[in-house]
């Protein structure tokens, strides 16, 4: 026995074929369309705003930020409360720690800049910037070297869980904080 | 040359003998690290599992990353491998040319696989399967992963030149069945996936060896998912391959219009790999109107090819069937459907799951908006347990029980095992990607040791919900296990002590 297919297969497709295809082309246009889209209607966007930045140099940024804003500390963590509208900084260490907890004001927007620092460590890490609650979670991608520019407004008072979700090496798991919202 | 020919007493087909040896020894290694990377997938789900919580962190990791690479390379490149040979040689009459080339890439592939796998388990290489710079694993991992990649590529090659042989020789006629066709398609996937791997863990391995100063993370993160992701849409393009097969030897269908299948094949090649940003939509470095134009335009094409053969293989089916006189009614077709053949069976699920499992939350999450909710959490775990495991695996299961009769000539050891296993695998694995990306919409990361932060400093209490969809996901993948485990040891008993066949 051979398997033999017909040299020539190139034939007009049947009905139904081509209201399936019509079909599922409509489909993928319409999402295709609804990508921009949503990106001028939705709410909440992902990023556009980003900077190549060394390490050094951002841990330095992020140093005097904790520095100048620094009210009170809680387990040796420094808790910082800028003010409403400024730029903050935060960083995933290379210890397996996020640089601060931030204390922000309710309605009020900020520029949220996040990256990676040595923080003592050997290195700076890959982290996943995860903002988890009971009611939503949001994720972004920290990569070292990089400014991450997250235009934020807290909408509603209370603490957030702040956690790592890339992994970075083994304290990865211990990379829990927290951010406060001031009503 | 005659002597090198065995004719298969069930198909009439011509079978190469080194061909069949290569088939052999390529399926063999497949089943061996499909219970490798089991054995390590049942250890991660036990410490996921926070009732259980079994390994330490530092086991973790290493088993969390032997498993990806044994499972998601590994078992399904050596089986890919294996196909490719079984398509270009068996299908058309065929003899496989060079066939110390081909034991030069199985060699390359082994040697590759055992570095990787050595140097995992002694915690030199606990880096998760992306391997995320700076994380850096001894010179000796990339290394393997270099070599799997060349004896990959080797065995591509090979598949290349055997079909222009066959064409030369004219050992069949007319056009390239489809399954062949849709391997050919696989095969140039994996030509450009392949050589951009082995081109870009080229510098990860010198850097790693200390001659490279430093690697940017970014550059990193796009040329790793231009391999990454890529490598997956080998396995898609592969399975679909094997769906229309099964569907041809279980219930005798032929695709209804070539044209329709093969063109979704192409549109496969073109625009699939454009997906691979799907896992930068989070990142700082790409644009807005980049990332737009990347995951919302072209990947749809090739989102339109897989619903062309949602369309067409239950449509060659059903046709196939109604000539068969199970033409009552809409549905008869599929009732009477050979459910208890298990490549049927495997193949059917499998095509389900993928498509609804998989496919659609793959599209969901690939929405920048909804990338957001989820980038990094379980539920990007779930969506690929949809599509490489209930999809691409489990269609991969179901061959096996024909290649073992015809390239192995072994009876299928228990048929109680061979019809019990898809249902278990492809049930376990549904339960356990759902639960999963459940679980993921409260936030529950993913590749993460501890998910109550029994140590951290300021512990975060995750909704109790989210440890019910946990417990459920720790389920399904048990059974998920079991069908698995039916699996591995029918193939193996069959392979070993089945009875022959002449």
């Amino acid at each position: 026995m051979s398997i033999s297919v017909e040299r020539t297969w190139w034939r007009p497709l049947d009905r139904e074929e081509k209201i399936w295809v019509t079909i599922a082309l409509i489909w993928c246009l319409g999402t295709f369309f609804m990508m921009p889209v949503w990106h001028v209607i939705a709410k909440q966007n992902t990023p556009n705003e980003s900077y190549r930045v060394s390490v050094d140099d951002f841990e330095k940024i992020v140093v005097a930020f904790n520095e100048k804003y620094k009210v009170r500390e809680e387990s040796g963590v420094p808790v910082v409360h800028p003010p409403a509208g400024s730029d903050i900084y935060l960083a995933g260490t290379g210890v397996w720690q996020w640089s601060s907890i931030l204390e922000l004001e309710a309605g009020k927007q900020y520029r949220l800049h996040i990256s990676s620092i040595k923080g003592g460590g050997t290195e700076a890490w890959q982290h996943g910037f995860s903002i988890v609650s009971a009611k939503f979670n949001v994720n972004f991608q920290i990569v070292p070297g990089y400014d991450n520019v997250l235009t934020v407004t807290p909408t509603e008072a209370g603490e957030y869980g702040l956690i790592c979700n890339e992994f970075c090496g083994i304290g990865h798991h211990l990379m829990a904080s927290k951010i406060i919202v001031k009503g | 040359m005659a002597e090198q020919f065995r004719t298969c007493p069930t198909t009439g087909l011509k079978v190469h003998l080194p061909a069949e040896a290569l088939i052999k020894v390529n399926a063999v290694a497949a089943v061996v690290c499909l219970l490798v990377g089991g054995i390590a997938a049942l250890l991660v789900l036990l410490t996921r599992w926070p009732a259980v919580h079994l390994l330490n962190e530092e086991w973790f990791y290493r088993f969390l990353t032997a498993h990806a690479l044994d499972m998601l390379i590994a078992w399904i490149i050596f089986f890919e491998v294996a196909a490719l040979y079984f398509g270009s040689t068996v299908l058309l009459n065929n003899r496989l040319p060079a066939p110390k080339v081909g034991w030069v890439a199985f060699i390359l592939m082994v040697l590759g696989g055992a570095l990787i796998n050595w140097q995992v388990l002694v915690g030199q290489a606990t880096v998760a399967f992306t391997s995320y710079v700076p994380l850096k694993a001894s010179p000796l991992y990339y290394l393997g992963i270099i070599l799997f990649a060349v004896g990959a590529l080797t065995a591509v090659f090979l598949f290349f030149a055997a079909l222009v042989v066959a064409k030369k020789e004219k050992t069949y006629e007319g056009s390239l069945p489809i399954v062949t066709f849709g391997l050919m398609c696989a095969a140039t996937i994996a030509t450009f996936t392949l050589l951009h791997g082995a081109a870009f863990y080229i510098p990860t391995f010198l850097w790693s060896a200390g001659i490279l100063p430093n690697l940017d993370p970014m550059m990193y993160r796009l040329a790793f998912w231009a391999l990454g992701h890529a490598s997956q849409q080998i396995n898609v393009c592969a399975m679909v391959a094997v769906w229309y097969l099964i569907a041809t030897l279980t219930t005798g269908a032929k695709p209804l219009n070539e044209k329709l299948c093969r063109t979704a094949f192409l549109l496969y090649v073109l625009f699939i790999n454009v997906a691979s940003e799907h896992h930068l939509l989070t990142d700082p470095a790409l644009s807005i109107w980049h990332k737009i134009a990347n995951t919302g335009y072209v990947m749809h094409m090739a989102v339109l090819a897989s619903m062309i053969h949602a369309f067409a293989i239950p449509a060659m089916i059903e046709v196939a069937q109604r000539k068969k006189g199970f033409s009552k009614g809409w549905f008869e077709w599929l009732k009477k459907a050979p459910w208890g053949n298990p490549a049927f069976a495997s193949m059917f699920i499998s095509l389900i799951g993928f498509g609804f499992v998989g496919g659609i939350t793959g599209v969901t999450f690939g929405n920048m908006q909804i990338s957001m909710i989820r980038h990094n959490t379980w539920s990007i775990t779930g969506h690929f347990h949809g599509t490489v495991v209930l999809g691409t695996t489990l269609a991969f299961m179901g061959i096996t029980y024909y290649i073992v009769p015809l390239i192995f000539r072994r009876q299928i050891f228990s048929e109680t095992m061979a019809k019990l296993s898809p249902y278990f695998f492809g049930g376990g694995v549904f339960l356990f990607a759902n639960a999963m990306m459940f679980a993921g919409g409260y936030g529950i990361p993913r590749r993460h040791w501890d998910v109550t932060f029994a140590g951290a400093q300021f512990p975060f209490q995750f909704d109790p919900t989210a440890f019910f969809f946990i417990a459920l996901t720790g389920l399904g993948g048990l059974l998920a296990i079991i069908g698995g485990a039916l699996y591995v040891l029918n193939t193996t008993a069959s392979v070993f002590i089945g009875k022959k066949i002449q």
